[in-house]
């Protein structure tokens, strides 16, 4: 069956990815060095209330690890020419997308999973496991559509590193990753509500501390939006790339 | 005698960039079981004529079918049936030659049981089954062709274009390719060939196509393309000295001959009634001072077809592709 081929497609293409790429040196210095870095920092600097930094510092891991990930399985692909060969499959551009989108996925998965289990333990974290696995799950997709939306507008790795510092680290300070959103500006505040990090960010607070239940339904679907706001313009410009 | 079934039909097949016509109205037909050479300098619409056949780009005007799917419709049907060895061999640096053999596989849906052993026989077919497990990152440029090729086909196409396969390898390697290739018409399959190498496409092709500037001059089989030249004399003289700056002089001093070529050291007379050609060209040695090493009249090759009907020299079908050129490129 047809939609069979395409999901076989996705998940050979995402599985590819994994053995090929993630340990690639941008993925390893965006996607791991530079958040466990800042935990690090973050750590150091304030040993009693790191607790309170765990939220920002996952959706930071989230961030980067899926970004720098789809960075380089897009654009390394690009330069050598193997993305097109991909496209030569019975498969359609779209599938191609949702594999690379899935590696990013999967690569952010892993190292998010590791900076979370070490947090839950290391602090003795009681989260709603549930809830937490739902704003990760929706929000590594996300970024990783947002990567590859970023991607696939250039050729070059370390462009594509470039163009995704500025959302990237505007994210990091805007969104509650480091200073509560509450304590912007009022003019940062709407800003901060236009980016998908303060939802990611307030969803994840709400799941490890147990704050906010209602509010995480209403995170996990603004995530779900800025979802297809990525991913489709993505395909376009795939689908153009090669028209 | 059955007519023919047609693999590939392209009806003014057109593709613009820009204000660049890449490939003007081309119109042809590839038969089931030829291998259909494109035969073109670099920047003759070669390899843009081959996107758009894959549904790599859209073509500007035009229409093609592949083994009867019409594109750009029938393209995802069509892709079941063919394959494709781009002009870069374009495979996973960081797998191993089997690795790359099995992703291709999965891609295709090859059924599982079926992968393993289609990989292995491949990599045998190849010379390549001792380094199946090295990574392709490490192969040479010839091996990585050849792996190209085997990845192509692991999903037993029936459809096969080869985009410029020689170019670049050292003769060894040229020639282990291209009786690889021989050995897959034996087989069966469609092979649309794209090549700059006049020896290559005699060699392998039953027909020919001459593309240039994006427009087909020709298509015949190879013997047929020779026979276009073999009723006009060809006369090829050697000179004892360099003649390169005077082949001005010579030009005007020989009446009705339709080209005067300087191949290396050699000036080729097409055409032109040959004893005047021979009264003028001594005469012009004498006047000049070199001497004549030699004076042959020669059968016509693919070559000096070529020449006759593109009216390019040979060098320019000698230069490379140049280096560093990426995704879509064109040819």
């Amino acid at each position: 069956m047809m939609w069979r081929d395409q999901m076989r497609g996705i998940y050979h293409i995402a599985l590819k990815d994994m053995k090929t790429y993630y340990l690639k040196p941008p993925a390893i210095s965006w996607g791991m060095v530079f958040p466990l870095a800042w935990t690090l920092a973050f750590y150091l600097r304030n040993p009693g209330d790191f607790a309170e930094l765990v939220p920002g510092l996952l959706a930071m891991t989230i961030v980067f690890s899926t970004t720098a990930a789809e960075a380089v399985v897009i654009n390394f692909e690009l330069r050598l020419g193997t993305l097109e060969r991909l496209l030569l499959a019975p498969l359609t551009v779209t599938s191609v997308l949702l594999g690379k989108v899935l590696g990013g996925f999967l690569f952010g998965l892993i190292m998010t999973g590791i900076v979370a289990a070490g947090s839950i333990i290391y602090l003795g974290l009681q989260p709603d496991i549930s809830g937490m696995a739902l704003i990760s799950l929706i929000s590594l997709l996300v970024f990783s559509a947002m990567g590859a939306f970023f991607s696939v507008s250039v050729r070059e790795v370390f462009e594509a590193q470039t163009l995704l510092n500025l959302p990237r680290f505007l994210m990091v300070f805007l969104c509650g990753v480091v200073y509560p959103v509450s304590a912007l500006p009022e003019g940062l505040q709407s800003l901060a509500r236009l980016l998908p990090l303060t939802y990611t960010v307030q969803g994840l607070k709400a799941s490890i501390f147990q704050s906010e239940g209602p509010a995480l339904l209403r995170d996990f679907l603004v995530l779900s939006f800025f979802l297809i706001l990525f991913l489709l313009p993505a395909i376009r410009l795939l689908q153009r790339r090669f028209s | 005698m059955p007519e023919k079934k047609a693999a590939i039909i392209a009806e003014e097949l057109t593709k613009r960039y820009g204000d660049l016509l890449a490939v003007d109205h081309i119109s042809f037909q590839v038969n089931e079981g030829e291998i259909f050479g494109f035969l073109g300098p670099n920047g003759s619409g070669k390899t843009s004529t081959i996107r758009m056949l894959v549904g790599l780009s859209r073509p500007s005007q035009g229409s093609a079918s592949v083994l009867g799917y019409h594109l750009p419709g029938g393209l995802s049907r069509a892709r079941r049936y063919v394959g494709v060895v781009p002009d870069v061999s374009n495979l996973y640096e960081e797998l191993s030659a089997r690795d790359n053999l099995l992703f291709m596989a999965r891609l295709y849906g090859v059924p599982r049981a079926e992968q393993n052993s289609r990989a292995d026989r491949l990599l045998k077919d190849f010379g390549l089954y001792e380094r199946k497990d090295d990574l392709f990152g490490t192969f040479s440029r010839g091996m990585k062709r050849a792996l190209t090729i085997a990845a192509a086909l692991m999903h037993e196409p029936r459809l096969l274009f080869l985009d410029e396969p020689t170019a670049g390898l050292d003769a060894a390697a040229a020639r282990s390719l291209r009786s690889l290739i021989s050995g897959l018409r034996e087989k069966g399959l469609t092979i649309f060939l794209t090549t700059h190498y006049l020896a290559e496409a005699d060699m392998l092709c039953d027909r020919i196509a001459i593309l240039v500037r994006g427009r087909i001059v020709s298509i015949d089989n190879p013997e047929g393309l020779k026979r276009q030249v073999r009723g006009q004399s060809l006369i090829e003289f050697s000179f004892q000295g360099d003649v390169s700056g005077l082949l001005a002089d010579i030009q005007s001093r020989i009446k009705g001959a339709e080209q005067v070529v300087l191949d290396g050291g050699r000036i080729r007379i097409y055409g032109g009634d040959p004893p005047r050609v021979f009264d003028a060209v001594f005469q012009f040695s004498r006047d000049c001072g070199i001497g004549i090493e030699s004076a042959n009249t020669v059968r016509p090759s693919l070559e000096d077809a070529f020449l006759r009907i593109t009216g390019l020299s040979p060098q320019a079908m000698a230069s490379e592709k140049g280096a560093g050129r990426g995704q879509g490129g064109r040819g």
